[in-house]
């Protein structure tokens, strides 16, 4: 996969990729033609795009997007580089899954039986989750998490016949620094 | 004070201090061609788009300050992407500005639209789709900062033509902004002290010097470093004439067709100095075997070149032009001898460009015509700091190689892209950013046959340039390629010498025409052309086809394959 905005393949193999995939953290002016500005390096220079998602940030004049990068493709310096070349790009942050909130959303239609209705329902209990619609003889979950939690959920609704499941690609922020005021705040009051 | 669009931006090309546009007009970008009649801004029509863009080009490399082009949308468009992406390449500062079709049509495949900006994303530094008139000074006030500053490079501008006749209120931006681009200009002085240690201790130093000194400005300062230190400077093809070829330090041309001294003092270095320079693939060779025992000290503006090919040892992110001095005064801090140091080494790359010049025969009977020959006669004929520009192929190696480049900006050629048809546009906005120079283009039959037709903008705009045609009725570059490698299989490379009738071409462009078979008159026909200033001239020289440019490593070979000569060749 050369370039695919929130796709993530199915089968959850998110464990066994993590090795290889690095989030970037990307602070972006809230511009036109920013993420194809984005998409369009990422191509050209043959990096691979694992996923991806945008969206505006508490300040309306900037986006974050965050990026999962496939560091096989090309070593991430390089790529962190030739993303601050484009002019809309403020500010690259590795995240370091260690030290890092990340979440990632999971929607999942699955058929279902009257014996397997309620082991379903059980299961989306454990893991948290929410059942967010109910149809004859299908149900719809829904569970926000780690992608590896994501991972384990996914691998255990595969017991079920599964109609269709979409996932969001992970969004990620840095831990907050515990000994000092949050940075993310002193970072908004500036910009606005 | 109200302004249309298109005299908001007229205007503002005049507080960039634009002096000349190369240009055609077209339906989208009609309005903005009203105010240029009340402009001083000249205006160059082109007789092709491609042509305004190199020939913005050639300007820009000349004089340092950025070229303009201005053109419609669509096809007209389209024709610029190549000297874009020539630009980019090649780190020119451009500022093109394209006609687009109303805002409210964009989108619905329009007569004569086409997605430009998308297009020219990635052979631009930056681009601007503008969707209102007020935005105009920012947005050209921002372009021509782009452009200009850090590693420069073309932008585009993309102007709907609604937006052209929108009314704004005219005003002028105090500054830019723009908080995604900040520039480093400062080299780390911690970084340029281990630089200057390196360079303290090494034993066969070399200076790699590319383009980068040129648009940083920073000759002065590379020839004070070199001097000082006494260590060899190599000037890779973009870099011909930042450091004067009669300086006995310079080495000349490294790569795929540089001279032998100058690829082996690579090879055999323990420190490469790189400035502003980027490790490409026709200067390294094979990169695995490229300078294997050397340590790498790599300036550059732009960060994502320092390990982009080759991990450097100490990188050093700035401005060539300030960073040289800092370097220069930590060496002198060090109080080391380094020429002493660097005795041995002097002298054994003095017995290689004993043993391995650069050479040529021309038959005493003056046939046939060695395209050598024509290069040096015409550089012994012209004045020191006479412009050369050169298309893509046998005779840009040849003109490279055989010139002697003293002055800085006095070379232009097409280096990263590597694009035929660049020579005469390119020469053409040479001599328009500097009159006051001889400006010789030195072009290939296949070359010039792709944008002769810009000879017809320099008659009619009184540009007298110089056309130098190395008529081998080749593609010669590939016909060589086939020879070598190929097994003498000639695939579509054959031209011939007098299809087109080059003179008579010429003569209807008006331009005057001369054609040279032999040896024997090139002194004349090159003094006639040194003679005419009123209009362009072109000198059909019909020269050797079988002639091929040597020293040569052939692509996929390391530096250490080279071959040096023709014998060799037949030797293997
Ligand atoms: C636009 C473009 N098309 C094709 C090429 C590939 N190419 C490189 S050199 C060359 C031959 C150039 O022929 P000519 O201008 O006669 O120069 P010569 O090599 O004979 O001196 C070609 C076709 C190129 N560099 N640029
Ligand atoms: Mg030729």
């Amino acid at each position: 996969m050369t370039f695919s905005a929130s796709v993530v393949p199915m089968g959850g193999n998110g464990a066994n990729g993590a090795a290889k995939h690095h989030v970037l953290s990307v602070l972006v002016e809230n511009k036109s033609g920013v993420l194809a500005r984005i998409a369009q390096l990422f191509s050209r220079r043959g990096y691979n795009i694992y996923s991806l998602s945008v969206a505006p940030t508490e300040d309306d004049r900037f986006s974050r997007v965050t990026i999962v990068v496939d560091v096989e493709s090309a070593p991430l310096e390089q790529i962190t580089k030739q993303l601050h070349k484009l002019i809309n790009v403020l500010k690259i942050s590795e995240i370091n899954a260690s030290q890092a909130v990340e979440y990632e959303l999971l929607l999942g239609s699955i058929s279902t039986s009257s014996e397997s209705r309620s082991e379903i329902i059980e299961l989306v209990r454990i893991f948290d989750g929410k059942i967010v619609d109910v149809g004859f003889d299908k149900l719809t979950v829904m569970l926000a998490g780690s992608p590896k939690t994501l991972d384990d959920f996914e691998a255990l609704l595969a017991m079920y016949p599964i109609v269709e499941i979409q996932r969001t690609g992970r969004v990620a922020l840095q831990k907050l620094d515990r000994s000092a005021p949050t940075r993310a705040r002193s970072k908004s009051g500036k910009a606005s | 004070m109200q302004l249309t669009g298109a005299q908001a931006l007229i205007k503002s090309l005049e507080m960039e201090q634009v002096e000349v546009i190369f240009g055609l007009p077209g339906g989208a970008i009609l309005p903005v061609y009203d105010p240029l009649l009340d402009s001083t801004i000249r205006h160059i029509l082109v007789r092709h788009e491609q042509g305004a863009g190199h020939a913005a080009e050639g300007y820009a490399h000349v004089t340092g300050r950025p070229g303009v082009a201005m053109v419609t949308s669509g096809p007209a468009a389209t024709n610029i992407v190549t000297a874009l992406a020539d630009a980019y390449m090649d780190s020119i500062p451009l500022v093109v500005i394209t006609g687009q079709v109303g805002t409210t049509l964009i989108g619905t495949d329009a007569f004569q639209e086409a997605d430009t900006t998308g297009i020219t994303m990635s052979v631009t530094k930056h681009n601007w789709l503008v969707t209102d008139a007020s935005q105009i000074p920012t947005v050209v006030r921002e372009a021509f900062h782009v452009a200009t500053t850090g590693r420069p490079g073309p932008v585009l501008i993309d102007l709907p033509k609604d937006v052209s006749n929108q009314l704004m209120e005219w005003y002028w931006p105090e500054s830019v902004d723009l908080p995604g681009y900040k520039p480093t200009l400062k080299g780390h002085p911690k970084m340029i002290q281990e630089a200057a240690k390196l360079i303290s201790k090494a034993l066969r130093p070399v200076l790699y010097v590319g383009g980068g000194v040129l648009r940083a400005d920073a000759t002065k300062e590379l020839l004070t470093l070199a001097e000082h230190c006494g260590i060899p400077v190599v000037t890779t093809l973009m870099a011909r004439g930042a450091f004067p070829d009669e300086n006995p330090l310079c080495l000349g041309m490294p790569g795929m067709h540089g001279n032998y001294t100058a690829v082996t003092s690579m090879q055999k270095s323990d420190l490469l100095i790189t400035l502003g320079a980027r490790f490409d693939d026709r200067v390294t060779g094979n990169v695995a075997g490229f300078a294997p025992y050397a340590k790498v000290i790599h300036v550059d503006i732009d960060p994502a070149e320092l390990g982009k090919i080759r991990n450097p040892d100490v990188p050093i992110v700035g401005d060539l032009k300030l960073v040289i001095p800092e370097l220069t005064k930590e060496i002198k801090k060090l109080k080391v001898d380094i020429k002493a140091q660097l005795e041995p080494w002097i002298a054994e790359l003095a017995t290689w460009r004993e043993k391995f010049p650069l050479t040529y025969q021309q038959d005493p009977s003056g046939r046939p015509l060695k395209p050598q020959y024509v290069i040096e006669r015409l550089r012994q004929m012209a004045p020191p700091d006479t412009i050369v520009v050169s298309g893509v192929g046998q005779h840009q190696m040849w003109a490279s190689q055989f010139w002697k480049f003293n002055h800085p900006n006095t070379w232009v050629n097409s280096g990263g892209l590597g694009t035929m048809g660049f020579a005469v546009p390119a020469a053409l906005g040479a001599k328009v950013g500097r009159p006051d120079k001889v400006v010789w283009a030195i072009d290939g039959d296949g070359c010039f046959q792709m944008t002769a037709q810009e000879l017809v903008t320099a008659t009619a705009e009184r540009i007298p340039i110089k056309v130098a045609i190395l008529n081998n009725a080749y593609l010669g570059m590939v016909r060589q390629w086939q020879e070598m490698f190929y097994d003498q299989r000639y695939s579509e490379v054959y031209l011939s010498p007098d299809l087109p009738d080059y003179v008579k071409w010429a003569e209807a462009m008006g331009c005057v025409g001369i054609r040279v078979d032999s040896a024997d008159e090139v002194q004349v026909a090159i003094e006639k052309a040194n003679s005419i200033n009123d209009r362009p001239v072109v000198i059909d020289f019909r020269t050797d086809t079988w002639e091929k440019v040597f020293p040569m490593v052939p692509a996929g070979k390391t530096n250490d394959e080279i071959v040096i000569g023709p014998q060799e060749m037949e030797n293997k």
